[in-house]
């Protein structure tokens, strides 16, 4: 029944995001414009961290080749993620302007049906360009490879992209109870990408305390990469959390659902 | 046989957040829909009308799962709209008049084939509906245009198509001939006509243009503040609330407006009176023969008043039947 459900709203996920890449296809012009200031974009992203290292050889310890790892770690997951669900921030105009209704009178998930009719091909430039960090920082980072880091590497691009998705929700949903949700949800979306490009421990505790118990971000690349680079970190985390990435994946979900479930109730008893 | 849609005392309070001074807000509870009770069978071709503000859209939005209602209850198809809203949606067919649910950019084409992937369209079906519909809304010159450049009347034949492409036992129509020319309207319930007549289907439709009811709807519900003040046949409508009929004579030399028991002269235009009359008072035929016997007459009329102006001044009561 869950798994059908499953297969369903994926089926959906295809057809609408394919109709929505096809419409935007009509504007060739804007398209391919759009994409290349997407490429730039982020490709600047990474050349702000490697000017940092112009200047001193180690940040916190870490070497340029290990915070590009990190970099690319998390930007692969949250580049997937806004991929896949990015456009949930569209949430905003919509339920403004009451045409979320048209969401709710089609037998598709609402969310799925929110997120694939909004999907903008672009942002798989951000996730292009993270996966050329990433590939090239794992090739040159000293890593020692066994088979429990190999097999992490995967694990945690899952389960950081499945972090970034239910972070995105979460404040997406914001939207159902007040409209302007765009600068909130921009502060994870973008700050949340900053801070796992950098090493944790260099942030000042109040920011480590949010990224850690509060939104789970630390989950997406820093507590993974300790264990896959091999380092040491000063602060006093329990050495398990650097394991706990999915466990933190399963959570945000649970957490997400509760609150969009929470977020729709209240639009349908508010109305538009 | 359950109906197709039950409500009963159903009800949908909104909180309304007013600004009261500089930074405080006063909330305050607004009645939409004040406690329906609404029974529609299979088949039936429901007129849904009210003034704007009254609680139409608000009760279409909670029969379709789009709302909550704050109490009573509401039954579509035998489901809770809420709970099994995917299930309900699946089975019937929305048209929101000012919103359009096909895809702006892709051709009219794409967006039928797209809800057959979504509704999950068995392809014999959806090939035979989709050439059923091109045939009866003549759309087959438009298929392959994009959707933000079909006219209004083009678009709404479209709309129509794609809420009723999966055989939906019911549909709520929402303004489905607002601004569309004559010969659109024409065609749109034309087309609703025969749905409703070959497949059975349950039509609820509100509207602003009475002529919609008049040719199509046997059956008008009036809601007003949040209440049903009607809900029976349109002729009962029209026996019940218009008891005033006009006598108009023209008279073969122009003169001082009429002296005529129980009758008012309402207007005079050269040698034309009209002559408005209550008929549970008098009869016309009585009104016509007082008339002649005063003056000679070339000929005469007997006018009925139109719904819309019965509705009009329905509204203008305040409802309260």
């Amino acid at each position: 029944m869950v798994g059908e459900r499953i297969r369903a709203g994926l089926a959906d996920y295809r057809t609408l995001a394919a109709a929505k890449l096809r419409s935007d296809w009509q504007y060739r012009a804007g398209f391919v414009a759009m994409f290349a200031s997407t490429v730039l974009v982020t490709a600047m992203d990474f050349a702000g961290i490697a000017v940092v290292f112009t200047k001193t050889p180690e940040l916190g310890g870490w070497t340029f080749r290990d915070v590009a790892f990190l970099y690319g770690v998390a930007g692969v997951s949250f580049g997937l993620a806004d991929f896949l669900v990015g456009s949930v921030e569209q949430i905003s105009p919509r339920v403004r302007t009451g045409v979320f209704d048209m969401l709710l009178i089609r037998p598709v998930n609402a969310l799925v049906n929110l997120t694939a009719s909004e999907f903008t091909f672009r942002r798989v430039g951000k996730v292009a360009q993270a996966l050329v960090v990433l590939v090239v920082a794992t090739a040159v980072a000293d890593i020692e490879w066994t088979l429990g880091r190999i097999l992490m590497l995967p694990l945690t691009i899952v389960s950081g992209t499945v972090i970034a998705c239910a972070t995105w929700v979460i404040t997406a949903s914001i939207a159902f109870f007040t409209v302007e949700t765009q600068e909130i949800a921009n502060t994870f979306t973008y700050g949340g990408d900053l801070a796992t490009s950098y090493p944790l421990h260099i942030f000042e505790s109040w920011l480590r305390v949010l990224v850690t118990y509060i939104v789970p971000l630390v989950f997406v690349s820093y507590l993974p990469a300790l264990y896959i680079l091999d380092l040491e970190t000063p602060l006093a985390l329990p050495s398990w959390l650097r394991f706990a990435s999915p466990l933190a994946a399963v959570a945000m979900v649970v957490v997400a659902r509760a609150v969009w479930r929470a977020g729709l109730r209240h639009y349908r008893s508010t109305g538009s | 046989m359950a109906g197709v849609v039950e409500t009963r005392d159903l009800t949908k309070t909104f909180t309304v957040r007013a600004k009261a001074g500089r930074v405080r807000r006063e909330r305050r509870e607004v009645v939409a829909v004040a406690g329906i009770d609404l029974r529609i069978s299979s088949g039936e071709m429901v007129g849904y009308i009210g003034p704007n503000g009254a609680g139409k859209s608000t009760t279409i939005k909670m029969m379709t799962g789009v709302l909550t209602p704050s109490a009573g209850t509401v039954r579509v198809l035998g489901l809770d709209p809420i709970t099994s809203r995917v299930e309900l949606v699946r089975r019937i067919g929305v048209v929101f008049g000012q919103r359009t649910q096909l895809w702006w950019d892709l051709p009219l084409r794409d967006s039928f084939d797209l809800l057959r992937a979504v509704y999950r369209i068995d392809p014999q079906r959806y090939h035979a509906n989709l050439a059923a519909f091109v045939d009866l809304l003549d759309l087959g010159p438009m298929l392959d245009t994009p959707v933000r450049q079909l006219s209004l009347g083009q678009r709404m034949r479209g709309e129509l198509t794609a809420a009723l492409l999966h055989d939906p036992a019911l549909v709520f129509l929402d303004e489905p001939t607002i601004g569309l020319d004559v010969v659109s309207k024409h065609a749109v319930r034309r087309f609703l006509a025969e749905m409703n007549r070959d497949h059975g289907t349950t039509v609820v439709l509100t509207t602003h243009d009475l002529a919609d009811i008049e040719q199509l709807c046997e059956r008008m519900v009036i809601i007003d503040h949040g209440r049903i003040v009607h809900d029976g046949p349109l002729e009962e409508f029209r026996i019940r609330h218009g008891t005033q009929r006009t006598v108009v004579v023209d008279l073969e030399v122009e003169g001082p407006p009429l002296q005529v028991p129980n009758t008012t002269v309402v207007r005079v235009d050269g040698a034309r009176q009209w002559l408005s009359f209550d008929r549970t008072v008098t009869t016309a035929a009585a009104v016509v023969a007082a008339v002649v016997a005063l003056r000679p007459i070339r000929d005469v009329a007997i006018e009925e008043p139109a719904v819309e102006e019965l509705v009009r001044e329905l509204y203008e009561r305040g409802g309260g039947a």
